[in-house]
This record gives C-alpha cells, sequence and structure tokens, in this order.
C-alpha cells in the first residue's frame, strides 16, 4: 500500500501491462489466419468476404473481430482512386484551344490544368538544364520543330564544366569564404573528371527550379499562416502529417496527376519541401521582439510595410535557414523522384543498384553525397551571414565577384574553343566530360565487394542466419501475435496515462485508421522493423552521445559528423549496407539503424549541452562525482531533449524501413513500391503513406505530451 | 491654455475573453480581483489626466503595474477597452488605419526599453527609416538622418550595424530615429532601463538637454522613482492599473496621497528634489539680510548660503522682484524634519 501511494504511475502502468498480456493470452490466433491477408487488390481467395461499397466490392477475411478488426476502410483507397480518375477524366469537360493542330477539343479541366502546370514545369526545367548542358528544347518552346531545322545554328550551347565549377567556388567563397569556395572547387572538379557531370547538373537543375518555388510558396503561406489564425489551423494538421508521412508515399498520387517524368518529381517535391519552409518562416516570424514590431508601427509603416521592410528582414536567419532545409529537401526528393523517372543522379544510382552494380552506385552515391554537403553548407553559410555595409565602397569592390565570374567564363568558353581544336577526334574534355569516359572507379569497388565477399562471406553469413533466426524471426512473430484490441488497448491506455483524455482519444484515433485499414499485418512488420531499429540507434546514440560529450572536441567532432550524415539523401545510405549483406532483411535493418543513430546522436549531446552551466558549478561544488553528476543531475535535466531525439528518430527509422522496401522488405514499404507500378495505385499508396504518417504521430503525440509535462515539472523551457 | 496635447478620458484595458462586455456591467466601478475570478486581467484603471504642450509627464510604477499598457493606449499600439483619448483634439479611438498612420508618420515618436532597432540596417538607415516609410527621397532622408546622428552625438558611426554598438550607443539611435519625423509628442518606454547606472545618468543629462532644445511634449515611462523626480514636469504614480497621485515631484515628495506613495518618497532626499519656492514663506516684514536666493533653486545647492544667516532670506524670482522670504529654520526642517516624523 505504501509503495502505491509513493509511485502510482508506476503500478497504473503495471496493470495496463497486465491487461495487455491477459488480453495476448486469452484471444486465441483463428485457425484461418495466414499471415498477410492479401487485398483484394492483390489476392483474390475464396475464403474472402466482401462487402460493396460505392459500388465497388471491397474484399476480406472475415476474422474474429477481436484478432483482427475488419478492414471497413477498405473502401478507402478505392474511393480516393476513383475520385481522382473522375476528377482527372470526367470533370468540367472544357472547350480548349489546341497550338498543334489548330482546333478545339474537349478536355475535362483538371486534365487540362494539370497539363498546363506539367508544361510550364518540364519549360522551366528544360531552361535551366539546357543553360547548363545545352540543348534545343528552350528555343522550340518559343518556336517550333521546323524552325530549328531551318536554323541549324539555333541552340543553347550549355556552360563548359569549368565555368560552372569556377562559378560555384565563387559564390561559395562569397558566402562561406575560402575553405567552402575550395571544397566547392574540388567537388565540382572530381564530379566532371569522373564523368558525372550530365547527371549531377540534371539533379541540379532539378533543384534550380523546385527550391526557388517551394521557398516562395512556403514564404508566402507562413506568412499567410502568421497572419491569420485560421489559416494556420487549416494547415497545422497538413503541416503535422507531411513530417511523419514517407517522401516516397507522396509520389504515387503524383503519377496519376501529373504523369512520369521530373515536371511531376518537381510537383511533388514542392508538396513536400513547402512544409518545413512554411514551419521556420512561422517560427522567424513569431521570434521577432514585440517591440521591434512596435517600433515599425510607430514609424507609420503600413501593413505591407511592416511585413515586407520590418518581419521579414528582422526574421532573415530563420527564413535562411528554411531555405536550407527547403534545399536539403528537393535534394532528397530529386533522388528518390528516380521512382517516377527524373533524371540526374538518382536515376542512375537506382539503375545502379538494379542491376546489382555495387561500384557504380557507389560512384553516384559519393556525387550525391558531394553535393549534398556542398549545397548544405552553402546554405548555412547564407544564412549566417550577416549584412555588411557597401556604401563606402567603390565599384570594383562592391562588384569584384561578378567581375570575377565575367573573366572566369570568358576564359572558360575560351579554353572550350582550345578544347574543340586541341581534342578534334574525340570529346572535348575542357567543355565536357561525356558520362561513361571519365574515370571510373567502379571496377575497383567491384572488385572490393567481390574480395570482402570472398574473404568475409562466411563470417557475414553467420551473423546474418544469426539476427535473422534467433532475433528478427521471433520478434516478428511476436508483433504478429498481437491481436488488435490488445494492441489497442495498450495504446490507448498509454495515451491516457501520459496526457489523459484528449491523447487517448487522439492516439485512439490514427490506431483505429490503420486497424482498419487492410493492412494492419502490414503495419504490424513496419512497426517491429522501426522498433528494432529505434532501440539498437537510441543504445548506440545515447552511448556515443554520452561519452563524445566528456570532452569538448569530441563533442564538436560528433556534432560535424551528425552534421554530414544527416545532409546525405536517404536512399544514399541503402549502397553501401547491399554491398555488404547483400538483399537481406538484415541490409535493411542496418540502414536503418546508421540512419536513425544520427538523430539519437545529436538530441543526447545537445540535451547534454543544454543543462545550465550554474547547475553544473553548483553540482561540483557541492563534491560530486563525476559520475554522480551524469546520473543525478545530468541525465534528468537533459532526458526531456533526449526523448524529443528519440521522436526523431522514429521518423526517421521509419522512413527508412520504407525505404528499405527497395531492397526487399514485405511490410507497408513494399505495398507503396508496389503501388508505384500500378496504374491503380494512387489510392493505395497515399492511403498506406498515411498509415505510416500515423504510425509516427502516435509516437509523437506521446512523447511530446510527455516532454512537455516534464519540461514544466522541471521549469525548463 | 490651450488645447491639451494629449487627454485622457476614464481610460480602461481590460485583457481577456469577454472584457468589453464586463467592462460595460460593471459601470464604471472596476474591481481587478472581481475581473480576475472571471479570467480577465485589468491593465489600467479608469485613467484620466492631460498633458499639455511641451510638458513632460512621467509615468512611474513598478513592472505589472499598467505603465506600459497605458502608454500603449495612448499610442493605440494595443486598443483601450474604453474611455475616450484625445490626440491635439482629435479623437484617437475613431481614426481609421488610414489617419492613425498618418499620425504616427507626422506627430508621434517612440523610444523603446530594448532599443527595437531593426538588425539588418546601419546606424544611418535606421534612423532614416521613418522618414523611407513615409515616402521621402532616399537623399533627403539620409541627410535628415545625419543630422540626428549629429543631434544624438552618434557622428562617425553612422554607418555601424546596431550589433557593433554598446547599448548607451543603441538607445541613441532609438531617440534619433523616434525624433527623425520631428514629432510633436514623444513617447518614451523605459528607455534607459536597460542601461548600466553611469551610461543611465549620462543619458538622461543628455535627454535634459535635448529636452530644452526641442521642447517636446512627452509621456515617459519608468520604474526609477529618482529617474521620475529628476526628469518629469508632472508625476503619476501607477499602481494595479490605477493612478495613485498625479502632481508635480515637489508635491508627490512634500504630500503623499497614498500609502504606497509615501512608500516611494521616504527615502528621497528632500534638499535634491526641492526648489526654494516650495518650502518657502510668505513675504514677512521681518528684516531681511542682503542676500537673496533664487526661487527656482533646488534647495541643496543654496543650503550652505541660508543656513549661514541668521536672518530671514529674501526670494526672489527670475525678474529680482521678491515674491517670499525663507528661514534657515524652515530649511533645517524641511532636510531633516520631514524624515523624523517618517520613521
Amino acid at each position: 500500500m505504501e509503495l502505491l501511494k509513493k509511485y502510482p504511475k508506476l503500478f497504473q502502468w503495471l496493470f495496463l501491462l497486465a491487461v495487455f498480456f491477459a488480453l495476448c493470452f486469452a484471444i486465441d490466433v483463428p485457425e484461418t489466419y495466414k499471415f498477410i491477408r492479401g487485398q483484394a487488390e492483390f489476392v483474390k481467395d475464396p475464403n474472402q468476404s466482401a462487402f460493396v461499397f460505392l459500388g465497388k466490392e471491397v474484399r476480406y477475411y472475415a476474422f474474429d473481430v477481436f484478432w483482427r478488426l475488419p478492414p471497413l476502410l477498405g473502401w478507402l483507397p478505392i474511393w480516393i482512386n476513383d475520385s481522382l480518375f473522375f476528377l482527372m477524366n470526367d470533370w468540367m469537360p472544357m472547350e480548349f484551344w489546341n497550338e498543334d493542330t489548330q482546333e478545339y477539343k474537349t478536355r475535362p479541366l483538371v486534365l487540362q490544368i494539370t497539363r498546363n502546370l506539367t508544361a510550364f514545369m518540364t519549360f522551366l526545367i528544360e531552361l535551366i538544364r539546357e543553360i547548363l548542358l545545352g540543348g534545343l528544347e528552350t528555343i522550340v518552346a518559343f518556336t517550333s520543330w521546323d524552325w530549328i531545322d531551318a536554323n541549324p545554328w539555333a541552340e543553347l550551347p550549355g556552360l563548359p564544366w569549368t565555368i560552372v565549377a569556377a562559378g560555384s567556388a565563387i559564390l561559395a567563397y562569397k558566402l562561406g569564404g575560402k575553405g567552402l569556395a575550395l571544397y566547392a572547387l574540388l567537388s565540382m572538379t572530381y564530379i566532371s573528371i569522373f564523368g558525372q557531370w550530365k547527371p549531377s547538373m540534371q539533379t541540379l537543375s532539378f533543384i534550380l527550379v523546385a527550391a526557388p518555388l517551394s521557398f516562395i510558396f512556403g514564404l508566402g503561406l507562413g506568412v499567410a499562416a502568421y497572419k491569420s489564425k485560421r489559416v494556420e489551423k487549416a494547415l497545422y494538421p497538413i503541416l503535422l502529417v507531411m513530417q511523419t508521412m514517407p517522401q516516397y508515399a507522396v509520389l504515387v498520387p503524383a503519377l496519376v496527376l501529373f504523369g512520369v517524368g521530373d515536371h511531376a518529381a518537381v510537383i511533388i517535391t514542392m508538396i513536400v519541401a513547402v512544409p518545413p519552409m512554411i514551419l521556420l518562416t512561422l517560427l522567424g516570424l513569431r521570434a521577432v521582439p514585440p517591440e521591434v514590431i512596435e517600433a515599425g508601427r510607430m514609424s507609420g509603416c503600413s501593413n505591407w510595410q511592416l511585413m515586407s521592410k520590418v518581419l521579414i528582414p528582422t526574421a532573415r536567419r530563420d527564413i535562411l535557414i528554411g531555405v536550407n532545409q527547403v534545399i536539403m529537401v528537393c535534394f532528397s526528393m530529386a533522388v528518390i523522384s528516380a521512382f517516377i523517372g527524373a533524371k540526374g543522379l538518382g536515376f542512375n544510382l537506382l539503375l545502379a543498384l538494379n542491376q546489382l552494380n555495387i561500384g557504380l552506385a557507389l560512384e553516384a552515391g559519393l556525387c550525391i553525397s558531394l553535393i549534398a554537403i556542398l549545397l548544405d553548407k552553402m546554405s548555412l553559410a547564407w544564412a549566417n551571414k550577416q549584412v555588411d555595409y557597401f556604401g563606402n565602397l567603390n565599384f570594383f569592390q562592391r562588384n569584384k565577384n561578378s567581375l570575377f565570374f565575367g573573366i572566369i567564363v570568358i576564359i572558360g568558353i575560351l579554353l572550350a574553343y582550345f578544347g574543340s581544336i586541341y581534342f578534334k577526334d574525340g570529346y572535348n574534355y575542357l567543355f565536357e566530360v561525356p558520362h561513361n569516359k571519365g574515370i571510373s572507379t567502379a571496377d575497383f569497388w567491384n572488385k572490393g565487394v567481390d574480395w570482402i565477399f570472398d574473404t568475409f562471406f562466411v563470417y557475414i553469413k553467420a551473423f546474418n542466419t544469426w539476427l535473422i533466426v534467433d532475433v528478427l524471426q521471433p520478434m516478428r512473430a511476436l508483433y504478429l501475435r498481437m491481436p488488435a484490441v490488445a494492441t489497442l488497448v495498450l495504446v490507448v491506455g498509454a495515451g491516457y496515462l501520459i496526457g489523459g483524455v484528449r491523447s487517448a482519444l487522439v492516439v485512439c484515433g490514427l490506431t483505429l485508421f490503420i486497424a482498419l485499414s487492410p493492412w494492419w499485418d502490414r503495419a504490424l512488420v513496419t512497426t517491429y522493423m522501426a522498433t528494432f531499429g529505434v532501440l539498437v540507434s537510441c543504445t548506440i546514440g545515447f552511448t556515443v552521445g554520452t561519452l563524445c560529450f566528456q570532452n569538448k572536441h569530441s563533442t564538436n567532432f560528433m556534432l560535424n559528423v551528425c552534421d554530414i550524415f544527416q545532409t546525405f539523401p536517404s536512399f544514399v545510405y541503402l549502397i553501401p549496407v547491399m554491398m555488404l549483406f547483400g538483399i537481406t532483411d538484415t541490409s535493411v535493418l542496418i540502414a536503418v539503424i546508421v540512419y536513425a543513430t544520427i538523430p539519437a546522436t545529436r538530441y543526447t549531446i545537445e540535451g547534454l549541452r543544454s543543462v545550465p552551466a550554474g547547475l553544473h558549478d553548483a553540482a561540483t561544488m557541492s563534491g560530486v562525482t563525476k559520475f554522480q553528476r551524469l546520473f543525478k543531475i545530468e541525465f534528468p535535466l537533459a532526458f526531456p531533449h533526449m526523448m524529443l531525439g528519440l521522436n526523431q528518430t522514429i521518423v526517421f527509422a521509419l522512413f527508412m524501413v520504407i525505404i528499405g522496401a527497395f531492397i526487399g522488405t514485405e511490410d507497408l514499404g513494399q505495398y507503396i513500391l508496389k503501388a508505384l507500378s500500378d496504374k491503380k495505385g494512387a489510392g493505395i499508396g497515399l492511403t498506406l503513406g498515411i498509415c505510416v504518417a500515423f504510425i509516427g504521430l502516435i509516437f509523437d503525440n506521446l512523447i511530446r505530451t510527455w516532454v512537455g509535462q516534464r519540461k514544466k515539472h522541471l521549469g525548463i523551457d | 491654455m490651450s488645447e491639451p496635447v494629449i487627454k485622457c478620458q476614464s481610460v480602461y484595458k481590460i485583457f481577456g475573453a469577454n472584457a468589453e462586455r464586463m467592462l460595460k456591467e460593471a459601470n464604471g466601478n472596476v474591481d481587478a480581483k472581481t475581473f480576475q475570478e472571471n479570467g480577465c486581467i485589468v491593465g489600467v484603471n479608469n485613467a484620466s489626466f492631460e498633458v499639455s504642450k511641451g510638458e513632460m509627464l512621467v509615468v512611474m510604477g513598478l513592472s505589472g503595474s499598467g505603465k506600459s499598457t497605458l502608454l500603449r493606449c495612448i499610442s493605440r499600439l494595443t486598443d483601450a477597452t474604453g474611455g475616450k483619448i484625445f490626440i491635439e483634439g482629435q479623437d484617437l479611438l475613431n481614426l481609421n488605419n488610414k489617419e492613425l498612420i498618418d499620425l504616427r508618420r507626422n506627430k508621434m515618436g517612440m523610444v523603446f526599453q530594448s532599443f527595437a532597432l531593426l538588425p539588418h540596417k546601419t546606424v544611418l538607415e535606421n534612423i532614416a527609416f521613418p522618414l523611407q516609410i513615409k515616402g521621402i527621397k532616399t537623399e533627403d532622408s539620409i541627410n535628415k538622418a545625419m543630422d540626428m546622428v549629429k543631434l544624438v552625438g552618434l557622428d562617425g558611426r553612422e554607418n555601424y550595424f546596431p550589433r557593433e554598438l554598446s547599448g548607451g550607443q543603441q538607445q541613441r539611435v532609438g531617440i534619433a530615429r523616434s525624433l527623425a519625423v520631428e514629432p510633436d509628442i514623444w513617447f518614451l518606454d523605459e528607455p534607459f532601463s536597460a542601461l548600466d547606472p553611469l551610461i543611465r545618468k549620462e543619458m538622461q543629462d543628455e535627454f535634459l538637454r535635448l529636452q530644452e532644445k526641442l521642447q517636446k511634449t512627452i509621456m515617459f515611462i519608468t520604474h526609477d522613482f529618482d529617474e521620475a523626480l529628476k526628469l518629469a514636469d508632472r508625476i503619476a504614480i501607477m499602481k494595479d492599473g490605477i493612478i495613485e497621485q498625479l502632481d508635480t515631484p515637489a508635491n508627490i515628495v512634500l504630500n503623499p496621497a497614498t500609502e504606497y506613495v509615501r512608500k516611494f518618497t521616504e527615502e528621497v532626499p528632500r534638499e535634491k528634489v526641492l526648489l526654494i519656492k516650495d518650502v518657502m514663506d510668505e513675504i514677512t516684514s521681518d528684516d531681511m539680510g542682503d542676500i537673496k536666493v533664487s526661487k527656482d533653486e533646488i534647495i541643496e545647492n543654496v543650503a550652505e548660503k541660508i543656513l549661514t544667516q541668521e536672518k530671514t532670506v529674501a526670494v526672489i524670482d527670475s525678474k529680482n522682484n521678491i515674491v517670499g522670504s525663507i528661514n534657515p529654520a524652515k530649511i533645517i526642517n524641511t532636510v531633516f524634519g520631514g524624515r523624523k516624523n517618517n520613521h
């Protein structure tokens, strides 16, 4: 009784667990149950029952409802699909003038809009692509193919790689000084010499279109949300879901609306990249001190002047951090968009991975990483750069960078011209190193992989077998053995104990959505993989973070490492693991662990660092040992922040598990991948994406609520 | 006397969801406690006063007393819940957005506690900001701003950014910015509170010098009673949104209206605050010596002169007419007597 009074929460939790296990043991596995009940779309089985919704047949296995809830939401993907198709093909047909055939044509409105939108995007991408690489399309867009045939000189020449490389170095110098300039020059030169120029520029042109557009929309919506509570409330749930939605899942509906190719990828990239921009704009505008706003008002600013001259410039840094986020998201989407046919490095990477040519994949991956780091560092340098005063500089000083770039352009063109004379017969290496004519290290890597396999095959295999047979399979079986009702009780109970009725209701809604969808089993597999990844990642991350924190240099070093690893698009992580572990669940899980360890480590260090120095000193003066200080002072205070790290770790792990479908898993991700190649996959893909997002949001809600209370309790902000 | 520049009639500011309804129901009898129980917080409670041209009114109160809220009502950075405010006869609360912006662009200047400079603009650009907002040509506004830079003694630093300046210098920029449009009314919201004591004193002297020159109508907010005494023509002391006493510094020191005000005055060295005219007696027929003192002198400055006399001393005005008398006993009484009574 004493204990019960002292730790009421503990007993509540024990009681919840007891109920959960009781339910697990009480509810038997139905005899007809077998793993992965097929969804109506994919499997047709005489044992299935069916119900009709909106004229569509939804098929399902009739199990004991306590074991698995019936897929009452099975109609949702079908309905989404039908609505999309209706919108695209039948809704509001109108007469549109067709330029090519010179006649009016009847077309549904949405189709016409999306086609015009894609045409516009294609034009923008081609324009930038041809500035960088040369080509005809832009001129054709203004004239016609016939005109081009008649005027063979009319072609955008493209910039020689020397100019682009030197130009990026100058830009890097202006933003971040000599070090960054050197890095820019070296990485660009590397890309060119190793024959990755063309795909790199394709990727870059994609980003140069997607990032500015996302920035504009994000800033606009952020400002709107700042000004109007209603807009903010309307945007909030979308922002929340988009944060935990795997980028991959958004690709599927894009296919239906916009087709295949770069243009569709750009539009979908914007959908993914705008939310972080909105959030950071909002954050930045909110952080403007109220007195600065009042000063603006008292200076007689109109609303527009207040926004453009006071608020946005004062929030400059946060907004530019938003730009950094936008660029990084665009970049990672540029890679993933290869699945819907975007050209560039991602496409090469995908191709190489499909052919299991690890060497080629590694080369593409390296270029992706180099560019990612470059873009990240440059945009961050821009954000952190403070405005300088230019008034008393003369014309040359003010414009030295532009002047220098002008000179570089002339030199580059001259070099390319001499190159065309010198390399008369072959390729002009001073203009562009063709894709397969650069130095290639693929063979070397492939041999290395072979060697690793030959030498360590036995050990790797043994490890693999042990992990799968002794750890993963049992864990998976345990997860699948949970009756749906028991899981629901556990999750809702946890919600209630942590955040009261409100949390319980939210969590219940999210869980029910997944439970009532046809993919509960798959969701369990996703969760089991993510759980395994998160457990290992957190153990590693918390340990490494704590160890590194003991020393200032190692702290900074580790944070830098985290920074760099975080810039890599998630897809890149698959290369080395496939190299070592081949195509198994182990590969996916190792990629998950590596990827998810980053936030775990970072938040551990940041949490420990946020412990006030005064407390640190006070503890030292009370004569604590290092360990006492760590366990009695630092851990308790840093724990809320570390839990936020756990939250991020979960999101990262989920993303990676989903992308792991590319290697071959049997969870939700695999269905998303399937939906990508299915003509009627849009609804399924979207619903699956929402399921994954909801898994993330369940944990997000619980953790955030807990952290909020804990912080209040500790009196830290 | 002509129309007051600022005139407040029963101004209320109440924060909360249904503040307006509650104010109406209270019928002019606002009690902070009952409001708080209903989820409303009373910021300003029935403030009525006038400020005439060229006068400096200092509003003094501790944090949470509603002094800044009152200022924000009068500059309409926040809308008063009830009452009327007139700026040079114009009904402030009835102005539309355009008229309000016009008023701020031409008639009002404001200085803030945290300086509130724009971080991305240089000193010169910050000062020129209100002019450019008005739509004045860049060249003219920069010239005007340069004059302001000189006025506050920042020449040579006009191309610095706020981040490169000390607190005192930043506030000089804030002052220059608020004066750039040559406003008639000058609001200062604890302008020197964020500064070190030595710098604060320097800035107060600088401020008095400026006011001597410019003769603006001023509302000055502070939580420092000494600062209020030093600067004010009149002081309004606020507590819980209510103006406890509004009077000249001398009257507040001599006749505190409430117990709360008295607490502030207890520790004040009277000889440093009071003027001869505040304590002098009527003209008497007593034999007066040759020494005369001006009625506008601070007691401290002439105390020695008077105390060395045995006779009553004549008090004169600026035109050398005798307007009163003061004897040494009175001085002693003022300096020491008042204090004894209080303890």
